[in-house]
């Protein structure tokens, strides 16, 4: 009961932190939206794929509030289911990315001399790497039609920028003194870097993981746009690859087709840059205690 | 009585090159257990670097630092447990000595987990609480659940020194534990120190740059006299400050501010050749005290290092032309 109580009254603080900051809060709130319409939204709103040729490209109405597609069919539908495979992706790439830069980075940073050197050095090789046309070569040898496949992938390519800034931020931390204390009381490399370096690099790790989500969300898509990547599910991106290859730029009436899934994308985009503000604020302890 | 810790001909330099700087210059001395042994120099003379060397924090370029005997760098596993536990340390600077992301119950606990000082974590919870009791924070109870930012700098430097307590040291380095903290809590921290220093048996390795503070806490111990890397002069505490052998030790005594105004009248100034500390980067030949030296000897200060060499008063004096002259510093 207690514990339930005490993470009850945690959560309540952290979102009237969240709160101080008005557009972050309704950037969380907004992001929240989207995530529970993407991942619960499927459960009640039934895919649409009936083709009904009278309804052919439709605009927003009461009936197809996003408007219908080139075979007549709800575009909203489609909205809804194809945000999962999406976030997924992009929050699988961000999770790896972050763990990768936030564990090599301290570790370099702490433990100096041949592990910094080499450690830098790999980073610096795989910066050098272009990102996107690696993947693309990539996709050639390797089927990316695996969404877990396809986020580790983005992932282990977009660590190495993050791993620098933690790189940085560690090495300016453990010359504090209560890294020095914990030296001199033999607490252990792991509780150096987990207990004193991460909390005190919370708040940029949180911003970091967020912009590398926004960052995976947008090399996708474009890997599905140009068709490196098997379009296997309705998501946003094959959304824009399909309308695209069909010509809805030049067609006014298939305007919603192709600017819905963008829009979508847009607004998923804004909602979560704009939640880092409230973010700063969650993981600052300073305020935690004087709220 | 076998040293505690002993320190041999440590050095300890920065930076590479013409830019290198000597900050510890061959120093050697011991501490026994039990003595209270206070650093006194300007800042610059390098007592903290000294002071980190001997906590095992800052690597020595050359020389040793030797706990029961042996070298701190080549101690077996065991060993080195036992020299962490021994020994530990106090920094200046309370706001950034406490990790400002825990509460002083996650500062407190995790030492004493993982040095298996308690079985469990309600034992962890009453040690703390003991602890905060030994450093007086009280009620106990309500600091425990804090965060450092939510108490002042003095009730933070009794974390830390409660902190340090937690592996049960035998041997506490405090690195200007008190130059942080309002005057007027110093003398409660000091009072509290001392009592630590008699209830459970720590010997001290007080760093300052400050003769009176020095004085006050370490009245039954020594004094260490540094002077740009070198030591100048070391004694028991009361022979040092009545009859202070070298003439840097003079000088710092002499510029000691009286409070009473009649004692004041009568302390002598010691009239020095120059103001300024030469830069670390261009040591002055010989004694590096020779160009504000008012006992200066042409020809043989500015050539040869004075060696430290025991005087019969007690200690020892680096200065060959003045060692064996009282001065008083009350006309």
């Amino acid at each position: 009961m207690e514990s339930i109580q005490g993470v009850l009254s945690w959560l309540g603080t952290t979102l009237r932190l969240m709160s101080y900051n008005k557009a972050g809060f309704i950037g969380f709130l907004m992001t929240s939206a989207i995530l529970l319409l993407c991942l619960l939204g499927p459960l009640w709103i039934p895919l649409d794929t009936k083709t009904k040729l009278d309804k052919i490209y439709q605009p927003p109405s009461a009936e197809h509030w996003m408007g219908t597609d080139h075979q007549g069919r709800d575009i909203f539908s489609q909205i809804v289911h194809g945000g999962k495979d999406v976030i997924y992706v992009a929050a699988v790439a961000a999770l790896l990315s972050t763990l990768i830069a936030v564990t090599f980075g301290t570790v370099s940073a702490f433990a100096g001399g041949v592990t910094d050197s080499l450690i830098m050095g790999v980073t610096d090789v795989i910066l050098t790497i272009p990102q996107f046309p690696l993947l693309a070569v990539l996709a050639a040898f390797v089927k990316l039609d695996n969404l877990t496949l396809l986020g580790l992938f983005l992932g282990v390519l977009s660590w190495p920028a993050l791993l620098r800034a933690v790189r940085s931020q560690a090495l300016s931390l453990k010359e504090r003194d209560f890294v020095e204390a914990a030296r001199a009381l033999d607490l252990g490399t792991g509780h150096i870097v987990f207990r004193e370096l991460v909390p005190n690099m919370m708040t940029y790790i949180v911003i970091s993981f967020t912009l590398a989500l926004t960052a995976a969300v947008y090399t996708q898509v474009g890997l599905v746009l140009l068709g490196l990547v098997p379009v296997s599910s309705s998501n946003w991106g094959v959304m824009i690859s399909l309308a695209w290859t069909q010509g809805a730029i030049f067609f006014r009436d298939a305007m919603w087709r192709i600017m819905m899934p963008i829009l979508a994308i847009a607004l998923f985009q804004l909602s979560v840059i704009t939640m880092t503000r409230s973010l700063e604020l969650a993981f600052n302890p300073r305020l935690r205690t004087m709220a | 009585m076998a040293p505690i810790l002993e320190v041999r001909n440590l050095t300890r330099q920065f930076g590479k090159g013409r830019e290198t700087v000597t900050a510890v210059d061959a120093i050697s001395f011991a501490i026994e257990p039990g003595e209270t042994v206070c650093l006194v120099g300007e800042s610059g003379c390098g007592k903290s670097t000294t002071g980190r060397m001997v906590a095992g924090l800052l690597e020595a370029t050359a020389g040793e630092v030797l706990f029961e005997g042996k070298n701190i760098r080549q101690l077996d596993s065991n060993a080195y447990r036992r020299y962490r536990q021994t020994v530990q340390i106090i920094h200046q600077d309370p706001y950034s000595s406490l990790n400002p992301t825990q509460t002083v119950r996650q500062i407190l606990t995790a030492p004493l987990l993982r040095h298996r000082k308690v079985k469990n974590s309600a034992a962890a919870e009453a040690r703390v609480l003991e602890l905060l009791e030994i450093v007086d924070l009280t009620p106990a109870s309500d600091v425990i659940a804090k965060y450092p930012h939510q108490l002042s700098g003095g009730q933070r430097q009794r974390v830390a020194v409660a902190r340090a307590l937690t592996v049960d040291p035998k041997f506490i380095v405090a690195d200007e534990a008190v130059s942080m903290v309002d005057v007027s809590i110093r003398v409660s921290i000091l009072t509290m120190l001392a009592r630590l220093k008699r209830e459970f048996d720590v010997t001290f390795l007080f760093i300052t740059h400050d003769l009176a503070l020095a004085k006050y806490f370490a009245w039954e111990g020594r004094i260490t006299v540094m002077y740009l890397g070198r030591i100048v002069e070391d004694g028991p505490t009361q022979r040092l400050i009545t009859d202070p052998r070298h003439p840097y030790t003079q000088a710092l005594l002499s510029a000691v501010p009286e409070a009473d105004p009649a004692l004041a009248q009568h302390k002598r100034q010691i009239e020095l050749r120059g103001a300024e500390i030469p830069s670390l980067l261009a040591l002055p030949p010989g004694c590096s005290f020779h160009p504000r030296c008012p006992y200066v000897v042409p020809g043989q200060c500015d050539r040869t290092v004075p060696a430290l060499e025991p005087v019969e008063v007690g200690g020892r004096v680096a200065c060959p032309v003045r060692k064996q002259d009282a001065v008083s510093l009350l006309v």
